[in-house]
């Protein structure tokens, strides 16, 4: 079978749409405001009563906050999201997730639909069965329950939706590309 | 037995070996994002010297013990490639590996803004994949672009340069001749904006005399880097956004 080979510097540039300059852009160090009636936010830190940029990125003004946000980063997650995780180790009582955070996510046993009712207490048999339910390596999908003090998550998969992923593929993402919204299971 | 000169080294033009100026940096190249896997990493030519950092973070610290519950701990590592010099390197990592690894961390350690990730890791890893002076700054230049990809919190630029004397002209930027040569070789590395030294390393002997003159001339290297490292970053962030929709920002 011929195999059609394109050169290189023969290929169609892909077509980049011209920059848009509403936006500003600025980087690490960069002085943001000096109005001192501004609080602020992410990606932000005050030096000397002046707001100045820690990363590079975009510019969000809402009101008095002023946050700059880096387009390639971890993801940090907010009460609500539905998320893809990898079950990483199995602790007392609870799973650590790995959804590319800053640090692990935490799946509480509690926070799991045991077989035998919703409002069944959890036993001491529970907790050496948990591998039966999440092993190490499966992939699940839950939503963020709260967070934590130090930021990391706390997942629940108390509906019927959320649970473990199977018979499929899983593609990453980088976490600033995926938009919140209202719901995220598409068929 | 014949003496070296100094007039090899600098001419009566004001030329050194390679044709630049005493105030003239080398040729530099600055790239990020050029390795998928990891969260940010950093490219930086100067001269013929070739560093590559990729940064890892913050994510979970793999040893329990060293977790620190209100800050990020930052892991560095930095090595030269077995074919960077022109003699093929026996060993790895050496004393002086172990010793550049620990600056980094040291000059790092001040640079990102570590209290937005408690109880986390950062890993910093940087290969000089070519070795002609200058090693160790470059490597902290690649190291700053690589932190900024992955959008990590940094006070400021860290910007890097080396800088010697000959006959009590300050010469910047030097390269390996240089380096072996008779004089001090210099390396500042420095806040950009602010100026604030974070590493002030010199391997030989000078007089101190000369030290204000070789520092002045360091910051200004520092400050030519800086302008490089800017664009760089201001170019990729706006390629960034082109290819994100109007919807996602």
């Amino acid at each position: 079978m011929a195999t059609e080979i394109v050169i290189g510097s023969l290929r169609p540039k892909p077509v980049v749409p011209p920059i848009d300059h509403s936006y500003q852009i600025v980087s690490p160090g960069d002085i943001i405001t000096t109005d001192t009636g501004f609080m602020r936010g992410h990606g932000t830190y005050v030096e000397h009563d002046v707001i100045k940029s820690s990363v590079a990125g975009v510019v969000e003004r809402v009101n008095r906050l002023i946050c700059v946000r880096p387009l390639r980063t971890r993801y940090n997650g907010d009460v609500g999201d539905v998320v893809v995780g990898r079950i990483k180790e199995i602790g007392q009582k609870r799973w650590k997730v790995d959804t590319f955070s800053r640090l692990d996510s935490i799946l509480m046993l509690s926070s799991v639909n045991l077989p035998g009712g919703v409002l069944r207490r959890r036993s001491a048999e529970d907790e050496l069965m948990m591998r039966e339910y999440f092993a190490e390596g499966d992939l699940i999908s839950a939503e963020v329950q709260s967070l934590f003090g130090d930021g990391s998550l706390s997942l629940h998969t108390r509906s019927l939706k959320y649970g473990k992923l199977t018979r499929g593929c899983m593609v990453a993402v980088p976490p600033a590309l995926v938009k919140r919204r209202k719901t995220h299971f598409h068929n | 037995r014949t003496l070296a000169t100094s007039m090899e080294y600098l001419s009566p033009e004001g030329l050194r070996i390679d044709g630049r100026r005493s105030h003239e940096i080398r040729k530099i190249v600055c790239k990020m994002g050029i390795i998928d896997k990891a969260d940010g990493s950093g490219y930086v030519e100067q001269g013929n010297t070739k560093a590559l950092a990729t940064v890892y973070g913050p994510h979970e610290v793999s040893y329990k013990s060293k977790v620190v519950h209100d800050r990020a701990i930052l892991n560095t590592q930095y090595s030269i490639a077995t074919f960077a010099t022109s003699e093929r390197r026996a060993r790895i990592r050496d004393r002086r590996s172990i010793e550049a690894s620990r600056m980094i961390r040291e000059v790092f350690e001040r640079a990102v803004i570590t209290d937005l990730a408690p109880r986390s890791q950062i890993d910093i890893y940087v290969q000089v994949l070519q070795s002609d002076g200058g090693n160790l700054c470059a490597s902290i230049n690649a190291a700053s672009l690589a932190l900024i990809d992955a959008g990590i919190g940094l006070r400021d630029f860290v910007c890097a340069c080396t800088s010697s004397c000959i006959d009590e002209i300050p010469i910047v930027d030097i390269n390996y001749v240089e380096e072996t040569a008779r004089g001090p070789d210099f390396s500042l590395a420095i806040l950009a904006r602010s100026e604030k030294v974070l590493l002030c390393h010199m391997n030989s002997r000078t007089h101190v005399d000369h030290l204000e003159r070789i520092t002045n001339a360091a910051i200004d290297g520092c400050k030519d880097v800086f302008t490089v490292m800017n664009q760089t970053v201001r170019d990729r962030t706006e390629g960034q956004i082109a290819t994100i929709s109007v919807d996602a920002l």
